[in-house]
């Protein structure tokens, strides 16, 4: 078991895009299970999940996943990207979405083996999604598209899952999904970390934080990193009412 | 009346190539890279002429075709290049590019083109119909050349399928994976330039993007699964490239590019009013209880 070694290091982490960093100096170690990433819009969360995974270049720093290089870790990380991401139009069926996570283990041409197949059945059903295999992504709802990225995710089956925005615009059914995925994964060992916009639920969902912005503002378990102070000072000192959600936390420091 | 062997090749050369322009037009129309294949097409004019003076230069007859495609796919190549440097700069965006290119490119071939009406060897070539296409003036050799390449570029889609699949959908995706993204791009984009390079002659560079774009946006109005679309698409674009090869070689004033384009734009009207997958479909299927 390698549950003691941390999912995620980074040392002196900088990300620009253009001369002002969106993303600065973040030294962070984040604890095997699971953990949200919170900070106000603009505060480089997606920047920092990117900058992670090696889709985005760094200006500085360094990032350890495992325990090991990120390049060394390519494949072996789950990835739930903002549903924003895709083309929804384009000519697949909610299996073969999924199916793009065997893309790695299958033949280049050729029907999908057997057992990715299977795995694909399985993940849609586990996120409920059972009965829409076959259906053009297009033709789903938002919440149903969000579970089928989900299934994506899963069928990875990967030691550690990224996600970015899980619980943007989504319904019930898909929250609820959600959430019942992040502990199966909690339980079976795996680490899940997650940019999360809904104050309210942080501590319900998670069981570490990283409260960002731009810098690292505090990061740990909740009860020491997740308080009014830090989200206060996470916020700019603007928030208004702790806990309400987004819509009250839109002010940003500077 | 039995069409001549010659009439036959050409027939065959154009079928293969616009199945081969739809299996990679597929692709390329869900990746993003309509436009990619306009530049590349416009910018292969100047490499046309270029081949040609070369071949004058060496003594090789200048109408004969190796020469013209290499240099067609060096200054193809090459203005993808420069479409890449201008958007890398960050100061003009990859639209604004793309047209750059392309123009700049098509002018500099048209200038070239004119001055090299002076040479004799290459005033005979024709090159002038690299720029709209004159299916009935190949040769059998070009056909049978042209039918090669693509049957090529159809066979390099159907091995690559699952990687090509995997970056038109989500690159990023893909990239966490593993996969070489930048490889798969760069295989799309050398299948573009082939096939492109191989549809000069009979298409025409100016339209043979249409070639490329326009079987795939049809055949997505039928099928709303990848493999359906991509056989559809090689097949609409097979029609489209007979039906203009058929077309020009009866009456032979019609250049087979527009031909072949014309014949893709009913095949895209048509798919638009009665495609299973058509807004029209769609609208209806969303109309229904669930």
């Amino acid at each position: 078991m390698r549950a003691s070694v941390p999912p995620i290091e980074t040392t002196g982490l900088t990300v620009a895009y253009g001369p002002n960093p969106a993303v600065e100096d973040v030294t962070w170690t984040a604890a095997p299970g699971l953990t949200a990433i919170v900070g106000p819009n603009g505060a480089g969360k997606s920047t920092l999940l990117r900058a992670i995974l090696g889709l985005i270049p760094v200006r500085g720093g360094s990032v350890r996943i495992l325990g090991e290089a990120p390049a060394a870790m390519r494949g072996r990380v789950g990835w739930l990207p903002q549903r924003a991401a895709v083309d929804w139009d384009f000519p697949a069926s909610a299996l073969d979405v999924v199916a793009m996570a065997g893309t790695r283990r299958a033949r280049w041409f050729g029907p999908l083996p057997r057992a990715e197949r299977e795995a694909a059945r399985a993940a849609l059903a586990e996120v409920g999604m059972a009965d829409y295999a076959d259906r053009q992504i297009g033709r789903l709802s938002g919440g149903q598209q969000q579970r089928v990225f989900l299934a994506r995710a899963l069928a990875q089956d990967a030691q550690l899952v990224l996600m970015d925005e899980p619980f943007a615009a989504v319904d019930a059914a898909t929250e609820s999904a959600i959430v019942a995925i992040l502990r199966r994964l909690g339980a079976e060992g795996r680490s899940v970390v997650a940019v999360h916009h809904d104050l309210a639920t942080v501590r319900d969902y998670f069981d570490q934080v990283l409260l960002l912005n731009r810098r690292v503002v505090a990061a740990g378990p909740m009860d020491t990193a997740f308080t009014a102070e830090t989200v206060a000072a996470a916020y700019g000192g603007k928030l208004l009412r702790f806990g309400a959600g987004e819509t009250a936390v839109l002010a940003e420091a500077g | 009346m039995i069409p001549a062997y010659n009439t036959l090749v050409v027939l065959a050369g154009c079928g293969l190539l616009g199945l081969a322009a739809g299996t990679v037009g597929c692709f390329a129309l869900l990746r993003g890279r309509a436009l990619v294949a306009d530049a590349i097409g416009h910018a292969a004019l100047p490499g046309v002429a270029l081949g040609a003076l070369a071949a004058a230069a060496l003594g090789i007859e200048a109408r004969s075709l190796p020469p013209l495609l290499i240099g067609a796919a060096a200054t193809g190549v090459l203005g993808v290049l420069a479409m890449q440097a201008l958007g890398r700069t960050g100061r003009i965006r990859e639209d604004a590019a793309i047209a750059v290119v392309l123009s700049a490119f098509y002018a500099a071939g048209v200038a070239m083109l004119s001055v090299l009406q002076a040479v004799p060897e290459v005033a005979q070539a024709g090159l002038s119909h690299f720029i709209l296409g004159q299916a009935a003036a190949l040769r059998a050799a070009d056909a049978w050349g042209a039918g090669a390449i693509a049957a090529g570029c159809v066979a390099a889609c159907l091995v690559l399928f699952r990687p090509l699949a995997a970056a038109c959908f989500d690159a990023e995706f893909a990239r966490v994976q593993g996969l070489r993204v930048g490889a798969v791009d760069l295989a799309l984009l050398g299948l573009l330039v082939l096939v492109c390079v191989a549809g000069l002659q009979a298409v025409g560079l100016v339209l043979v993007v249409a070639l490329i774009v326009l079987p795939p946006a049809a055949a997505r109005l039928w099928a709303g699964r990848l493999p359906g679309m991509l056989a559809l698409s090689g097949g609409f674009g097979a029609a489209c490239g007979l039906a203009g090869a058929a077309a020009s070689a009866h009456w032979p004033d019609l250049p087979t590019g527009a031909g072949v384009v014309l014949a893709g734009a009913v095949l895209l009207g048509v798919s638009m009013l009665v495609g299973p997958e058509s807004p029209r479909a769609l609208r209806r299927v969303a109309a229904e209880p669930r």
